[in-house]
């Protein structure tokens, strides 16, 4: 019984490895910090007071939480088959300008049909796209890492052809001064399209909350597809499957799961997520697409993925995590006028990720040692 | 008091979960044969893998030629004269056997360059001296198993090894290779070497060592010489009890012919050919065993009727219904059973529970899925049921698979697979790694079986088990059934030379 | 029309293509015949090409620029031979920390050291422009050829020395032996007092070194500024270059001249046909893909790439 004890104590260790990866990551900022010839501390308590130090704070965190939720979930849906989707970038640009189009395009229709055909829409293009890597993978065995990078690109440059495509007209403001459009974006969706700011929520509430504010009811949906993909895991005949191809595609075989089916099913949930990012920031923030709308999300989901140990929970917390530091990061960089540049934070999320898979092996190692003397 | 060649003191290794090696002392003569037997896990190989330096003990010290040594690394083995022949070769497929046999010791020329034309020269040399005849030019992965064996030894001697370290060497050779391969092993001693041969077939210590060392779970139980000692005795110290060499089999009851493959063919995953124009029947109530040396189309022809492969002509019938190439999960649900013959890639999921396991395969069906999602109080009652009546160990239901033993994970593969009454029950290599207790356990099953009426295809590497479980056993060579015969008027000989292809004229017995 | 295209021109551009990817391709062949996937390529490619401006433009001399950027190529293998030997984590995660990592790390330094994301070159490698022979006058072609390969930059010339040397060393040498043989059966390397870990670690550096002074052509020879993500997958598609060539370095050599042929032909052809420029863009991309799918069947990784060597298996 005393070995139980001892057992437990080392599997909490386990639980709480990414806590570990970012002290570490933190200290390694700290002495970056220090390098640059600032002080540490004021810059940590900076990021954090104003980041979750208040309720604006808070709102803005979880805007930029919602999508490292979908991209994040993007990646560990897919690991729990096997599956590295590296992908999430291009899925979600497919999905998002996908529901884009619908949005700007049936413009007739009520907000009750045209907001879930957007969502749908933005959650069907990515899973198409995903969909490609899948069927390579199922059918001929091309590696799914090399591929999904691959169709990262080839998104990049569908989007921005179809993007001219549907080119918005400049501005009056704009033609006055005759500037040109740098990025360029479509026309913006039908207000039918868009979802809701959690501002009249609060405000309805009786609670205070800026108007300003851009969290919006995409975080929900967030959410509920994290639980989404939890149930699908865990408790479905589904997530059985996909499970056990992930662990061991022979036994899979062997007890008459469909291998190559299952494959292709993850790739699409999994890039479904990622197509469901347009749901923040298109549907509820910038109402039409810009082609550099977003950089680096589907990567940073990768990372928001390794540090939740690949669980839906542990994703939601890793993105809220990244979203604090995000947003932290850029209050900062205008804190100190520039001389902590907010990229900064993408070194401590390498970081982090570094220090995750290598303390995971660690705690791994020390576990297996302990229990030799059990 | 004849000159020691090498002295282990007080080994001892410990694994997570278990103590390999529990003090251990060795003591081996030169230039004697020297037994080391025991069950699976007993520690053997343990032993000799600290010996060659490939783990580190945790305490204990090595003598050789009297003097201490500190075995860090294979290379200090090697520079000491010990080499070592693996039960699964060290031998690296694409390469040559002449840069197999150089890798680490390379001849070199203009300081820089690999001299082969200097490695093959000496490769010739050493074969010959063996009385081998051995192509240096020719890639490990088309020549035989018998073949690569020999390659081994040859790899030791190009190192000036001393001591020879035969790690279970007969357990992929024929009876015929086996006789060969003990004649070079007494020339071996001739010229002076050493040798220790790992090994749990005791007819085989007898025949050809000096002395007997036992091991049974980490711990040395016995040093005998051999002429002064019998099977009997070695086999209690081995399992630590009487051992009942033969199952008691009831007699025959055949019911009618219940399936039937008809000219059956399929590739292997080159494309080529491995099951070729193979036809046979079994009966209700009967076992049919096929021996042969593994990769001789065995894994291929259970896979196809298994549906994990394709035929690529002929039928394979279960009670007049056409079942070629269904799927696996078409073939599971016309109750086909299946032990595969790789446990931990095929048979389980190491990460997932008992629990878990004990449902693939099923688990898409009702009870255990039901609407939208998995039932768990049914799942779990399942599993509860399962581990009590095989006697699954440890029984908590929620046990992630890899942490229990290979007798364990047997149990929890039989249970699945009888549950649920199964027409026809294929079982490839079915105690391969097993202690005694588990392969006895795995064998009373499968009479049950049979016993109860059931069709059983057996296929074993093992000759002992084919003839002790066997109705009638099938001899495959090379994708074809050479020859099917009556296990009562055959013996271990004659099915050793049908599964090398040479075929007898005295048969003993044929059956159709 | 065929000649318009195919002119001594297309062909320097295609050798210019296919410079990097070859390099950052051979940087694969030397990891993965190891055992070890290097997912890292890509930012290793970017970090060097990073570092040959910033270490060009602070000394003035592009040779230090060269030199750090294989330097740089090094020490991210090591992060990777840390990570994935030592403490035997999953191959491919680690390269994609890398990959984030350098994405990173270069906009920070770019940030910190230059207050922008776009850095020109201050100074750039010389034409080595090599003694013309006589031969070839008859044919206008074959003269620009021979006048087009007589005044290459000096990495071109190494790019072709390294990878006949990377063939002896690999198929030639007891290090080239044992190096693949600890990538097929480690467990045999090791019963022959082979360091499996020394041996890994010297080829997960070598590949970063090469990746190294891939990025450090691109930044410097191509472009003559570094800007951000400017390696634009080049890593992958090296990988895939390495697969089609059957993770031998002639092999992944050709891979990479068809994807600077592909990509130098898609360029031509824009000025022909009206295509859209984004789809002249996927071009390289499309064809990485296309390759690899090519590629299954025929080309066999080596046995034990991408599993983690674990001496004690207990």
């Amino acid at each position: 019984m005393k070995s139980i004890k001892k057992f437990d104590y080392y599997t909490i260790l386990e639980k709480i490895t990414p806590l570990i990866a970012v002290i570490i990551a933190l200290l390694v900022g700290a002495v970056v910090i220090i390098l640059i010839g600032e002080n540490p501390i004021f810059v940590y308590k900076t990021l954090f007071s104003f980041a979750i130090g208040n309720r604006d704070g808070w709102g803005n965190v979880l805007f930029r939480a919602t999508p490292l939720i979908f991209t994040g979930l993007t990646v560990a849906f897919a690991f729990r088959c096997g599956l590295f989707n590296i992908g999430g970038e291009g899925q979600m640009y497919i999905g998002t300008f996908l529901a884009t189009w619908v949005g700007f395009t049936f413009t007739s229709l009520p907000a009750i049909i045209l907001i879930p055909l957007c969502i749908l829409t933005a959650a069907a293009g990515g899973a198409l796209w995903a969909a490609i890597p899948g069927i390579l993978k199922a059918k001929t065995g091309v590696h799914e890492v090399i591929v999904t990078i691959m169709m990262n690109w080839i998104a990049s440059s569908l989007t921005f052809f179809l993007v001219l495509k549907f080119k918005a007209t400049a501005t009056e403001a704009m033609e006055a001064v005759g500037a040109k459009q740098m990025i360029p974006h479509t026309i913006e969706i039908a207000e039918a399209a868009r979802l809701p700011r959690l501002y009249p929520i609060f405000n309805f509430l009786n609670i205070d909350f800026p108007a300003y504010n851009q969290v919006n009811v995409s975080f929900f949906i967030a959410i509920g597809v994290a639980v989404l993909a939890y149930y699908i895991l865990w408790k479905t005949n589904l997530g059985y499957e996909i499970r056990a191809v992930g662990y061991s595609p022979l036994a899979a075989e062997y007890g008459g799961i469909s291998v190559g089916k299952n494959i292709i099913l993850a790739m699409m949930i999994s890039g479904a997520f990622a197509g469901l990012v347009g749901t923040n920031e298109v549907m509820g923030f910038k109402y039409r697409w810009r082609q550099d709308l977003f950089t680096g999300l589907g990567f940073n989901g990768i990372a928001v993925a390794l540090l939740g140990k690949n669980h839906p929970l542990g994703v939601v917390l890793a993105a809220i995590l990244f979203a604090i530091l995000n947003y932290g990061g850029a209050i900062v960089n205008i804190f100190t006028e520039g001389r902590i540049p907010r990229e900064l934070i993408m070194v401590l999320q390498a970081v982090i990720v570094i220090f995750v898979v290598i303390s995971d092996e660690v705690v791994k190692r020390l576990i297996r040692q302990r229990r030799k003397t059990v | 008091m004849p000159e020691i060649a090498l002295e282990m003191k007080d080994i001892t290794k410990r694994f997570p979960l278990v103590v390999a090696n529990d003090k251990v002392n060795f003591t081996v003569y030169k230039g004697e044969i020297h037994a080391l037997v025991g069950e699976n896990g007993a520690g053997k190989s343990t032993l000799m893998s600290i010996l060659y330096g490939l783990y580190l003990a945790n305490s204990g010290h090595i003598f050789i030629n009297g003097k201490k040594v500190n075995i860090a690394n294979p290379k200090v083995a090697i520079n000491l004269k010990i080499g070592m022949v693996h039960q699964h070769f060290m031998l690296v497929p694409p390469l040559t056997v002449a840069e197999n046999i150089i890798l680490g010791m390379e001849p070199i020329k203009n300081n820089i360059f690999i001299d082969m034309e200097d490695a093959t020269k000496r490769v010739e040399e050493l074969s010959k001296s063996m009385g081998f005849k051995i192509d240096p030019k020719a890639k490990i992965e088309n020549i035989s198993v018998g073949v690569q064996q020999r390659v081994e030894i040859i790899k030791v001697l190009y190192r000036g090894a001393e001591i020879l370290v035969m790690d279970e060497p007969t357990a992929v050779l024929t009876p015929q290779e086996v006789e060969e391969l003990f004649e070079i092993l007494k020339s071996l001693k001739k010229q002076g070497k050493t040798i220790i041969f790992i090994t749990h077939k005791l007819n085989e210590v007898k025949d050809l060592s000096d002395r007997v060392t036992v091991m049974r779970k980490g711990k040395v139980v016995g040093v005998k010489n051999t002429k002064d000692t019998n099977q009997e005795e070695i086999a209690s110290m081995m399992v630590g009890r009487k051992v009942i060499f033969d199952i008691e089999k009831k007699p025959l009851n055949l019911g009618k012919t219940a399936f039937k493959v008809d000219k059956l063919e399929a590739l292997n995953n080159k494309g080529l050919p491995a099951v070729k124009n193979i036809s046979f029947e079994i009966k209700e109530g009967e076992i049919l065993g096929f021996a042969g040396v593994e990769g001789n189309g065995q894994t291929e022809l259970v896979e196809v009727i298994t549906g994990l492969r394709s035929a690529s002509s002929g039928k394979i019938f279960l009670y007049d219904s056409d079942i070629t190439n269904y799927s696996p999960r078409n073939i599971r649900e016309d109750k086909i059973a299946h032990i595969p013959e790789d446990r931990r890639q095929r048979g389980i999921i190491s990460e997932y529970t008992l629990a878990e396991n004990l449902i693939l395969g099923s688990h898409y069906r009702p009870p255990y899925n039901k609407g939208l999602s998995l039932n768990f109080t049914e799942i779990n009652h399942h599993a509860e049921n399962l581990i009590k009546n095989y006697d699954i160990r440890p029984s908590d239901k929620d046990n992630l698979l890899k942490s229990l033993s290979g007798g364990n994970q047997q149990k929890v593969i039989v249970a699945r697979e009888l549950y649920g009454e199964p027409k026809l029950l294929i079982a490839a290599q079915p105690t391969r790694g097993l202690d005694v207790g588990s392969i006895e356990f795995v064998h009373q099953q499968i009479l049950n079986e049979r016993d109860k009426g059931k069709i059983i295809l057996l296929i074993s590497a093992d000759l002992e088990e084919i003839f002790s479980l066997s109705d009638r056993i099938a001899v495959i060579y090379e994708g074809k059934i050479v020859d099917v015969l009556d296990p009562k008027k055959t013996d271990e000989k004659e099915i050793g030379l049908l599964m090398t292809g040479s075929t007898t004229n005295n048969k003993l017995s044929k059956v159709k | 029309m065929f000649g318009d295209i195919f002119n001594a021109q297309f062909f320097s551009s295609s050798i210019r293509v296919a410079i990097p990817l070859a390099l950052a391709g051979l940087g694969g062949v030397f990891s993965e015949k190891s055992g070890v996937i290097n997912i890292g390529l890509e930012g290793m490619i970017l970090t060097g090409a990073f570092t040959a401006i910033a270490a060009t433009n602070f000394s003035g001399n592009p040779w230090v620029g060269v030199l750090a950027a294989i330097m740089v190529g090094m020490l991210l293998g090591l992060i990777h031979a840390v990570t994935c030997i030592t403490f035997k984590a999953n191959q491919i995660v680690s390269g994609v920390a890398i990959n984030l990592f350098a994405s990173g790390i270069t906009v920070f330094f770019s940030w910190l050291l230059f207050g922008e994301t776009q850095i020109m070159a201050k100074s750039s490698l010389p034409i080595w422009g090599l003694p013309l022979p006589n031969i070839g006058e008859g044919s206008v072609f074959v003269r620009n050829l021979i006048v087009m390969f007589a005044n290459y930059s000096p990495l071109v010339y190494l790019t072709i020395i390294i990878f006949v040397l990377s063939h002896i060393i690999l198929f030639k040498t007891p290090f080239g032996l044992r190096l693949r043989s600890v990538g097929e059966y480690p467990q045999a390397a090791d019963t022959m007092g082979v360091n499996i870990v020394k041996m890994r670690y010297i080829a997960v550096m070598t590949s970063g070194a090469l990746a190294g002074l891939a990025g450090s052509f691109l930044s410097l020879e191509q472009a003559h500024f570094f800007v951000k993500e400017m390696s634009g997958g080049r890593g992958f598609i090296a990988l895939a270059a390495m697969i089609f060539g059957k993770w031998t370095p002639f092999g992944t050599a050709g891979a990479a001249l068809l994807f600077g042929v592909g990509e130098a032909l898609a360029m031509r052809l824009q000025g022909v046909l009206a295509i859209p420029v984004q789809f002249i863009n996927m071009v390289p991309y499309l064809l990485a893909i296309f390759v690899l799918v090519s590629a299954i069947g025929r080309a066999t990784p080596p046995a034990a790439d991408g599993i983690p060597y674990e001496k004690e298996i207990g």
